[in-house]
């Protein structure tokens, strides 16, 4: 890692190892050494339901490159993957599936809702379409777009790896979760991990 | 080739005071079958004597506020003679059922599910009479003219929930003069 902080936040302390400074010696935080490790390293759920699924392919190949950022290990497992990029309109049916799939994800695990339909439902103002993935999943990123061009998706990566770098990580393992609440409808997670809708 | 007017005909000849005389409107022509439950006998006939082999689609009309309320069309092509042919057949709010003819077209069936999910018309007789765009146990048939586009609040534990969609006065309405969309349709979840 050499000096390329982002541009746009100057001020953010440069987390990686520089050779010239520090010579063979290493200082830093747990903190700063583990999320250093989970940001450049996020291997992406694609949660492709809609035409924004096909971007998110073009993300994936040569011309965009999702590998220069480290998320080129798309895992159809939930089980080995970090982030779950919600690519399209999330329908009333899949909404459960969409949540399990999640639920499937080992922590730490991060959401991105790509595209209007997966944040807003879009323009699908209807009784079949969920309004926003975030009414039952924790969003932490969300691109605009309709859809989006691949650069806002990988625009996103790179903000969710700012996120990933500014975690508490040891204290986040050493707390007790208390159960989560997610969007306007209230939904919340049961003691057993299940969803309830009050 | 016969004519699709001139297949019409021989159909209605065949079926005397059951089939209505066709009307024509740019080459298609359409028959109204009086009673429903022969719809199947019919459909039967044009695929056999008249050589209607293939159902490109099977739908269903809400003619809301008017008895009787369903109207079930079918459109009917012949692969061999390339005519086209509609039959229409109304069927009653209270009935709401009418004989399947997955017996004559096996296509027919997954058809007459999405018309049976959406409009809640039933086709006796069908092999699997299931929902297939909605879940088992959805409540309502969004098809319907007197269901709301918003949608309604359902709850079924573990497989599906609905929530009223937040339309605002409606999507994509825009009055020259009136208020812009961001006005128009605040968004409905309130920040916390």
């Amino acid at each position: 890692m050499s000096a390329n902080a982002d541009a746009s936040a100057p001020n953010v302390t440069e987390l990686g190892y520089n050779s010239k400074v520090e010579g063979e010696v290493v200082h830093t935080t747990v903190d700063a050494a583990l999320n250093w490790f989970r940001k450049n390293s996020l291997w992406p759920m694609p949660m492709g339901l809609a035409c924004c699924g096909i971007e998110l392919m073009a993300v994936g190949a040569s011309r965009f490159d999702i590998s220069r950022f480290g998320s080129e290990v798309m895992r159809f497992s939930p089980r080995q993957s970090d982030v779950m990029i919600v690519a399209g309109t999330v329908t009333y049916k899949m909404a459960l599936a969409v949540r399990r799939i999640y639920e499937q994800m080992a922590e730490p695990k991060w959401v991105i809702a790509m595209g209007a339909c997966a944040s807003t439902g879009g323009m699908y103002r209807s009784y079949a379409v969920l309004q926003g993935v975030d009414n039952i999943l924790p969003v932490d990123v969300y691109v605009a777009g309709c859809p989006p061009r691949p650069e806002a998706l990988l625009d996103a990566l790179i903000k969710l790896q700012g996120l990933v770098a500014k975690e508490r990580t040891v204290w986040n393992q050493k707390r007790d979760v208390a159960p989560a609440k997610y969007g306007s409808l209230g939904i919340e997670l049961g003691e057993k991990g299940e969803v309830v809708h009050p | 080739m016969p004519t699709p007017l001139e297949l019409a005909v021989r159909l209605q000849e065949a079926f005397p005071g059951l089939v209505s005389a066709p009307t024509e409107f740019r080459g298609e022509a359409t028959l109204k079958v009086a009673d429903a439950d022969r719809i199947a006998e019919v459909c039967a006939h044009a695929k056999k004597a008249l050589g209607f082999d293939m159902l490109l689609d099977l739908s269903s009309v809400d003619n809301y506020g008017v008895d009787p309320r369903w109207t079930v069309v079918y459109e009917l092509y012949g692969i061999g003679h390339g005519a086209h042919l509609r039959l229409k057949t109304d069927v009653g709010e209270e009935k709401s059922e009418l004989p399947t003819v997955s017996t004559v077209w096996r296509t027919a069936d997954w058809h007459e599910r999405e018309a049976y999910d959406m409009m809640g018309i039933r086709f006796a007789g069908h092999p699997d009479l299931r929902r297939i765009l909605m879940w088992e146990g959805y409540p309502y048939f969004p098809l319907r003219k007197d269901f709301p586009l918003a949608g309604k609040p359902t709850e079924l534990p573990d497989t599906a929930f609905t929530r009223t969609a937040p339309l605002e006065g409606g999507p994509f309405v825009t009055v020259a003069g009136g208020k812009d969309s961001m006005a128009r349709e605040p968004r409905a979840r309130t920040p916390e």
